[in-house]
C-alpha cells in the first residue's frame, strides 16, 4: 500500500520505478507467508531424514520467477525514465504532458 | 499429434531468439519474410489444434507429469475450442501486422521482429494454458513485450509517455493477479486451474475466495480496460507503432476478458456458483459504464488512433455484458463477437496507419479533404464502421444477436439499447472521421473556434513517418482488405452461432473440464438443446445502430448549417460534459493508478457485499 500511495504521488519516474518494486515486494512476501511452516528447513532433500519438515518450495519458485518478471519491468521502466530524461530534461511526469483529453 | 500442443509457443520463441542473436546478419527483408512465415505457421498450428479440440479439450502435460488420483503435479495445456479460436486470431493478427509493416516502417531493426515474435508465444500460450501460475507468466511476458512495442519510438515523448503509463499501471494489475494466486494457492495447495475449482467446491465461499476473486477480476480488467481500470489505454494505443496497434486492440483487451471468465467458469463458478445473481450485477454495471464512456470519449476524439482505442474500451464493455450475463448464449455471442470485433478493429488500425503513411498525419480535422485521392482506404474506413455497427453481413451482427437473444431470455431487455447507443457512437465517430477526411464534409479546423492555432497547436501525436507517399503499397491494402474479409466471411458460414453457442457450453462446464483436465476422461457432450436464435429484433436494432451512426454522423459534420438556437443549446449541454470527461483522462500515471486502486477497491467492497 505504501508503495501504491508512492506511485501515486512521485513526482520522480526513478522515484515511481522503485515504489513499483516495492509494491512487488509485498508479493513476495506474501507469497512466502502463504508456504511458511513453523520449525521447517529450506526444502532440500538431499541428506535429511525422511519426513523432515520442508517449506513448501512452490511458492519459494513462484517468488523466485516474479523476481525475475519485477527486474525485467523495472529495467525497462528505468531506460524509458532515461530516454524521457535525455528528451525532455526532467524526471517529473507531471511535466509529460503530451497526451491528454 | 501429441506433438502439436507446446508447438505454437515454442516456435516463435526459437525464432526471436535466433533473430536476437543474428541480428546485425540478417538482411531487413529476410527478417521479414523469416517473422511472416513463423506468424502464418503458428496460424495453422492454431487452426489445427482448433479443428482437434472440436470435441473435448485437448490436454498436454510437459514432460509427461500426468495427474495421480486426480491430483496434478506437472504443468499443462488445455486447450478448447475458445482457447484455440483466440491463438489462431492472435497467428492471424500478427501474420497481418508483420505483412504491413514489410513497407510501413522504413528502418527497422530486427529486434522489432523478436519482440512480436515474443509477444505472439506468449499471446498463444496464454490462450492454451490450463495453469494459473502459467497464465501469470505468459501474461507477464505478453505485457512486457507489449510495453517495449508501444515505447518503440523512443525519439517522441508522447511514445514515452504512453509506454511508461502502460507499463506502470499493467504492472499494478499484474501484482494484483499475482496477490489473487498466492492467496488461492494458500487455500488449496495448487496451481491447475481444473484442481484449483475441485478443491475450492469442497470449502465455504468464505472471505479470503471472495478477495482472491476480486483480486484475480481486477488484475485482468485492468488488461481488458474495463472502466474504471482503463486510463492506460488509449494513451499506449495511440503512441504504439499501427502494426503493434492491430495486435493490441485486436487480441490483447480481449485476453483480458477471456482470462477473467476462464478463471471464472473453472475456478470460481461452483464456490460462487449460489451469487451468481450479485456478481451478475455488479458486472452488468461495469459493462454499462465502459460501452457508454467508451463510445462517448471515442467520439470526442480527433486523432485516429486515440478514436480506435476508445471504440476498443467501449467494445470491451459490449462483450463484457453479453458474457456477463452467464449463460452459454451470452458468452457464445460475447466470443463470436470479440473474435469478429476483433477483425473489425484490427482492419480499421490497417486504415489509419495506411492513411498516415500517405498523409503524414492522423488528426482527422487537419487532414480535412486531403483525402480524396484515395478511394480504397475510404470504403475500407466506412466498412470498418459498419461492421463496428454491427451490419447484418458481419460476423459482429452474429455475435451481437446471440447476446441479444440471450438478454432477452435473462430478463434484461435493456441490454440491446446499450448496445445501439455504444456501437452508433464508436460507428459514428469512425464515419465521421472518413467523411471529414476523404470527402471534405464539415467545417475546416477550428472554424467554431476562437483561436484556431488552439485546435492543432501542441507537439504532433503519434507521427511515425514524415514525408507523405505517393502510392498506397499492395502490402497494405492487402491485410486490412484481408481481416475485413475475414469478419465478412464469419457472419456468413452457416450454423456458426450454434457452435459458439456449444463452445461456450463447454467453455462453462466446469465439471467437464476438470475431468477431462484431471481424470482424462471425456467429459458428458453439453445438452444439445439449443432454442433457435431470432434473427428479426436483431436486424431492427442493428438498421437502428446504423442509422443513427450516420445520423449523428451527419450532424455532426453538418451543423454549422443548423439554426443557431438549437446548436448553441446542444453545446451548452455538451460542452461541459466534454471538457469534464476530457479532464478525466489526463494521461498522468499517478492519477491511472489511483483511479485503478480505486476501482479495485470499489469492485472489492460491491463483490464483498453481494456476494456475502
Amino acid at each position: 500500500m505504501i508503495g501504491l500511495y508512492g506511485i501515486v504521488t512521485s513526482r520522480n519516474l526513478i522515484h515511481m520505478v522503485t515504489c513499483l518494486s516495492v509494491v512487488q515486494s509485498s508479493t513476495y512476501v506474501l507469497l512466502l507467508a502463504v508456504g511458511f511452516r513453523r520449525n521447517a528447513t529450506a526444502p532440500i532433500f538431499l541428506d535429511v531424514p525422511v519426513g523432515t519438515r520442508a517449506v513448501d518450495p512452490v511458492v519459494s519458485s513462484l517468488a523466485l520467477t516474479d523476481v525475475v518478471v519485477g527486474a525485467t519491468v523495472a529495467a525497462l521502466l528505468l531506460a524509458l525514465a532515461v530516454q524521457v530524461h535525455k528528451r525532455l530534461g526532467t524526471l517529473d511526469p507531471e511535466e509529460l504532458r503530451v497526451l491528454r483529453g | 499429434m501429441r506433438v502439436l500442443p507446446p508447438l505454437p509457443v515454442a516456435i516463435p520463441l526459437l525464432v526471436a531468439a535466433f533473430m536476437v542473436g543474428g541480428g546485425p546478419f540478417i538482411r531487413r527483408r529476410a527478417a521479414d519474410s523469416i517473422a511472416i512465415a513463423t506468424a502464418a505457421a503458428v496460424t495453422g498450428i492454431s487452426a489445427a489444434l482448433l479443428l482437434q479440440a472440436a470435441g473435448n479439450p485437448i490436454v498436454y502435460w510437459f514432460g509427461g507429469w500426468t495427474p495421480r488420483n486426480g491430483v496434478a503435479l506437472g504443468i499443462a495445456f488445455a486447450i478448447d475450442q475458445v482457447g484455440a479460436t483466440l491463438a489462431t486470431l492472435g497467428g492471424l493478427l500478427m501474420t497481418a501486422a508483420l505483412v504491413f509493416s514489410w513497407r510501413y516502417f522504413d528502418a527497422v531493426g530486427t529486434f522489432f521482429h523478436a519482440l512480436m515474435l515474443v509477444f505472439l508465444a506468449a499471446v498463444v500460450g496464454f490462450c492454451l494454458s490450463g495453469d494459473l501460475f502459467n497464465l501469470f507468466v505468459f501474461f507477464e511476458l505478453f505485457s512486457m513485450a507489449a510495453y517495449a512495442l508501444a515505447g518503440y519510438r523512443t525519439e517522441d515523448p508522447g511514445s514515452l509517455q504512453g509506454a511508461l503509463n502502460f507499463a506502470v499501471t499493467n504492472s499494478v494489475g499484474a501484482f494484483l493477479v499475482l496477490s489473487g494466486i498466492a492467496l488461492l494457492y494458500g487455500r488449496t495447495g495448487a496451481l491447475n486451474l481444473a484442481q484449483i475449482g475441485r478443491t475450492l467446491d469442497a470449502g465455504p465461499a468464505d472471505r479470503l475466495v471472495i478477495v482472491a476473486f476480486v483480486l484475480l477480476l481486477a488484475g485482468f480488467f485492468v488488461k481488458a480496460a474495463v472502466v474504471p481500470f482503463h486510463f492506460w489505454l488509449a494513451d499506449a494505443y495511440a503512441v504504439a507503432p499501427t502494426p503493434v496497434c492491430i495486435l493490441l486492440a485486436g487480441v490483447v483487451s480481449e485476453l483480458g476478458l477471456y482470462a477473467a471468465f476462464r478463471v471464472y467458469f473453472t475456478v470460481f463458478s461452483g464456490v460462487l456458483g449460489s451469487h451468481a445473481d450479485g456478481l451478475r450485477g455488479v458486472l452488468l454495471g461495469a459493462a454499462v459504464l465502459t460501452a457508454l464512456l467508451g463510445g462517448v470519449m471515442c467520439f470526442l476524439q480527433h486523432h485516429l488512433a486515440r478514436l480506435l482505442s476508445f471504440a476498443t474500451v467501449s467494445h470491451v464493455g459490449i462483450t463484457l455484458a453479453g458474457a456477463a450475463l452467464l449463460v452459454p448464449a451470452g458468452s457464445g455471442g460475447a466470443f463470436l463477437y470479440l473474435v469478429t470485433d476483433g477483425l473489425v478493429k484490427a482492419s480499421l488500425f490497417v486504415g489509419v496507419g495506411i492513411v498516415q503513411h500517405r498523409l503524414a498525419s492522423v488528426d482527422e480535422r487537419e487532414l480535412r479533404g486531403r483525402g480524396r485521392g484515395l478511394p480504397w482506404t475510404f470504403g475500407l474506413l466506412v466498412a470498418g464502421a459498419l461492421g463496428l455497427a454491427g451490419m447484418p453481413p458481419f460476423g459482429t451482427f452474429l455475435g451481437k444477436a446471440l447476446m441479444e437473444d440471450a438478454a432477452a431470455r435473462a430478463g434484461h431487455s435493456w441490454l440491446p439499447w446499450l448496445f445501439v447507443a455504444a456501437s452508433a457512437l464508436t460507428a459514428a465517430a469512425v464515419l465521421r472521421a472518413a467523411l471529414r477526411m476523404f470527402a471534405g464534409w464539415g467545417a475546416p479546423a477550428g472554424a467554431g473556434d476562437p483561436d484556431p492555432t488552439a485546435a492543432v497547436a501542441g507537439p504532433e501525436r503519434g507521427q511515425e513517418i514524415i514525408e507523405r507517399r505517393p502510392r498506397t503499397p499492395l502490402v497494405m491494402l492487402m491485410p486490412a482488405f484481408g481481416l475485413l474479409a475475414a469478419a465478412l466471411a464469419l457472419g456468413l458460414v452457416p450454423g456458426l452461432s450454434a457452435r459458439a453457442e456449444r463452445a461456450a457450453e463447454r467453455f462453462q462446464d466446469r465439471a467437464g473440464y476438470a475431468a477431462a483436465v484431471l481424470d482424462g476422461t471425456a467429459g458428458a457432450p453439453p445438452a444439445g438443446a439449443h432454442a433457435p436464435t431470432h434473427l428479426g429484433p436483431a436486424v431492427a436494432f442493428s438498421a437502428l445502430t446504423v442509422m443513427l451512426a450516420s445520423a449523428l454522423a451527419l450532424g455532426v459534420l453538418l451543423r454549422q448549417r443548423a439554426p443557431a438556437a438549437p446548436r448553441l443549446a446542444a453545446r451548452r449541454v455538451w460542452h461541459p460534459v466534454a471538457s469534464a470527461l476530457r479532464g478525466l483522462h489526463s494521461g498522468q500515471v499517478g492519477d491511472s493508478v489511483t483511479w485503478l486502486t480505486v476501482g479495485a477497491a470499489g469492485l472489492g467492497a460491491l463483490l464483498v457485499l453481494t456476494l456475502r
